[in-house]
């Protein structure tokens, strides 16, 4: 099942099947699976021609801005005792987050394929947000779907969207939030498969998303890497990320995973605490199924049925997580912990007073942890924290739980 | 396989008219009311029942059939009812084929030997999961297929002469022909279009081709089946029952009526469609 994956290596999979071990695949309609191959060749051969690599550099150069600032953060070091913390500056991204690294490279694989018309799914708003942004940039029309409780709570990014020229499809099905974004852009690429491109937002769905939204994200932990070597002239102890369908984490996470002394965590969203249903735990309380093209850990009743889950953070809220997680996390190499709603309110707070950051909630539950155990780690060793996201989006909800009523 | 399936067929090519195979959800709006329309069926002039499995995220389904599906979970319809609900037609009718469709997560939690164990003890004779292509075939299709069960799998216009072999290969007691892409419910297609796309799938293999998507009125069903082996219809049942509700989403007197006077007309137009064609 797991034949083309190096047992020697945490970095070689997926197989040709898109297999992550018994995770990932390829579980869509018929009518999609043509798309998904055309897709996979396409991908294939970007990802081996100079052309499509060097316009994709200077795009990351020159329109995101990057490589993203690597940053030692004194104040929040001195203040927790322990460890050294450094974060990766990925919020400082062109849009706002690390979302702009993934939807710059399959923007150009659209344009390759011919494709005229971009469709994605967003839950916070941030891959909505550089989904239309790169549309704009490359002069196409972009439907985006989000749950009508996201576009709620997230208004300023509903407007940027609309701003860029983006459709933006509100979807009251089921909870209204991600999971159902989800499902009705899959209908709609189901609908419209001759011109229609699905710039999927994480490292999930079915294969090739997970191997090539990772890949496209991974220029964070390759950067990280040299970053650090300049700067420290050694590898962080301990690498830290928050994970919602995980592709923040993933492109930190990637290319550590074979430095066998660096020590990785996986932060899920445990929302209201991991004894009620109002969490996004897949890992740490969910079980392996399958659902929007691929098999990972998702919350589902005994039924195989997908539970709603619960965020204070809309990037978060999803039920279910890559398949490269849900293989990290069964073979050990990566450890998965939840942080409550309140645990990342606090982290955000702590992070705007001390470093003078205003972090978005997503990277707030990476705080939350990393606040946890610098004090017990060694005043030598080395956290990096990927900082994904800027938190001007979440103003308006951390107002509200903070009991602080903002005129919009 | 069990022998239902091909039974089947084979009486309707006698008669020379094409196969209505009918959808329904199991369990919606609640079990005991599914389980009289799944009984009126046959008697309304269907030849094969798909029994729909319910699921939270029906990614190719459109509204209508989503809404079946929740009404269905919230009356409590789980996958060993739906297994039931088959049982329990089976006490009254030997010959229809029933066909269970859906996605495979609940059959994936339910454990796949142990569905396959119990599909086959509650008299189901195939299986349609969509979200299963031809590449994930070790999951479901190829222990189904040990078993006797059918594995009916969809071709859909994106499904091109190159890809056909593919989808077929391992497919077994009929084809179902997605008539357009898109989910279900949508608009009825160019049934001109229909007829080559059958022609173009029997050059590839000798089982029966139905057609489905699209189809809901006795018209449509008359001019599909002209070319093809069988006309699918599901949304349209699907609707009969939600319009036949009350307030407060429960079965009214007319629930299984409304299904049973849609289906009989079906069924006159999928038997004249040959004397159609033929004119």
């Amino acid at each position: 099942m797991n034949t083309s994956v190096n047992p020697n290596s945490y970095r070689a999979g997926p197989d040709e099947e898109g297999r992550f071990g018994i995770f990932g695949g390829r579980f869509v309609a018929e009518t999609l699976m043509p798309l998904i191959l055309d897709l996979q060749d396409a991908w294939d051969h970007a990802k081996s021609d100079p052309t499509y690599k060097a316009e994709l550099d200077g795009l990351n150069a020159h329109y995101t801005g990057r490589p993203s600032p690597l940053y030692f953060a004194e104040r929040l070091t001195e203040e927790l005792g322990g460890a050294k913390v450094y974060f990766k500056r990925d919020e400082l991204n062109h849009t706002g987050s690390h979302k702009i690294n993934n939807c710059l490279g399959q923007i150009l694989l659209a344009k390759r394929m011919g494709k005229t018309r971009i469709i994605a799914e967003t839950g916070a708003g941030q891959h909505g947000v550089a989904a239309a942004t790169v549309a704009a940039r490359f002069g196409l029309p972009c439907v985006v779907y989000m749950g009508a409780t996201d576009v709620e709570r997230q208004s300023p990014n509903v407007f940027r969207m609309k701003l860029l020229g983006a459709e933006v499809i509100p979807v009251s099905a089921g909870n209204g939030t991600l999971k159902d974004a989800m499902n009705e852009a899959l209908r709609d690429w189901v609908t419209n498969v001759d011109n229609t491109y699905y710039l999927i937002g994480t490292a999930a769905g079915p294969h090739p998303y997970p191997e090539m939204v990772r890949d496209f994200q991974s220029v964070i932990g390759q950067e990280t890497k040299e970053q650090m070597l300049a700067v420290e002239g050694r590898l962080p102890d301990l690498l830290v990320a928050s994970v919602g369908g995980g592709s923040n984490a993933i492109g930190l996470f990637h290319p550590f995973l074979d430095d066998k002394d660096v020590r990785i965590v996986g932060v899920e969203a445990g929302g209201k605490g991991l004894d009620t249903k109002e969490h996004c735990a897949s890992l740490t309380a969910g079980a392996p199924g399958v659902l929007h093209g691929n098999r990972t850990y998702l919350l589902q009743d005994g039924d195989g049925q997908i539970e709603e889950g619960h965020s204070i953070s809309a990037g978060l809220d999803y039920p279910g997580i890559g398949p490269e997680h849900s293989w990290l996390n069964d073979s050990g190499r990566v450890e998965y912990v939840p942080i409550l709603d309140h645990e990342a309110l606090d982290a955000f707070q702590m992070l705007t007073r001390l470093e003078g950051i205003i972090p978005a909630l997503e990277p707030s539950h990476a705080l939350a942890e990393v606040i946890k155990r610098a004090p017990d780690m060694s005043r030598d060793d080395i956290i990096v924290m990927n900082l994904c996201g800027r938190g001007d989006k979440d103003v308006f909800t951390a107002a509200k739980h903070l009991g602080v009523e903002l005129s919009s | 396989m069990t022998a239902r399936m091909d039974e089947c067929f084979s009486k309707l090519a006698e008669q020379n008219r094409p196969a209505l195979v009918t959808y329904f959800m199991g369990g919606d709006p609640d079990y005991q009311s599914s389980l009289a329309i799944m009984k009126a069926l046959p008697g309304a002039g269907a030849d094969i029942i798909e029994l729909g499995m319910p699921f939270s995220d029906p990614m190719a389904d459109g509204p209508s059939i989503q809404a079946a599906g929740l009404r269905a979970l919230k009356g409590g319809q789980t996958l060993a009812k739906t297994l039931q609900m088959a049982k329990d037609f089976r006490q009254t009718d030997t010959d229809t084929p029933i066909v269970m469709m859906g996605y495979y997560n609940p059959i994936y939690i339910y454990g796949v030997d142990r569905f396959l164990e119990d599909a086959l003890a509650s008299g189901v004779d195939g299986l349609i999961v969509v979200d299963l292509p031809p590449e994930m075939d070790d999951e479901l299709c190829i222990p189904a297929l040990d078993r006797g069960i059918n594995f009916i799998r969809l071709a859909t216009p994106t499904t091109d002469d190159k890809r056909l072999p593919t989808v077929l290969n391992n497919t077994s007691g009929f084809v179902y022909y997605v008539s357009m892409t898109g989910i279900t419910g949508s608009a009825l297609p160019d049934t001109d279009k229909v007829g080559a796309a059958v022609n173009r799938i029997k050059g590839h293999t000798k089982l029966p081709v139905c057609v489905g998507f699209g189809v809901k009125t006795s018209e449509h069903a008359r001019a599909i089946g002209a070319s093809a082996d069988g006309v699918v219809v599901g949304t349209a049942i699907v609707n009969a029952v939600a319009g036949s509700l009350d307030d407060s989403g429960a079965a009214t007197g007319q629930t299984v009526a409304g299904v049973t006077d849609l289906v009989q007309s079906l069924a006159s137009g999928v038997r004249s469609a040959r004397l159609a064609a033929a004119e």
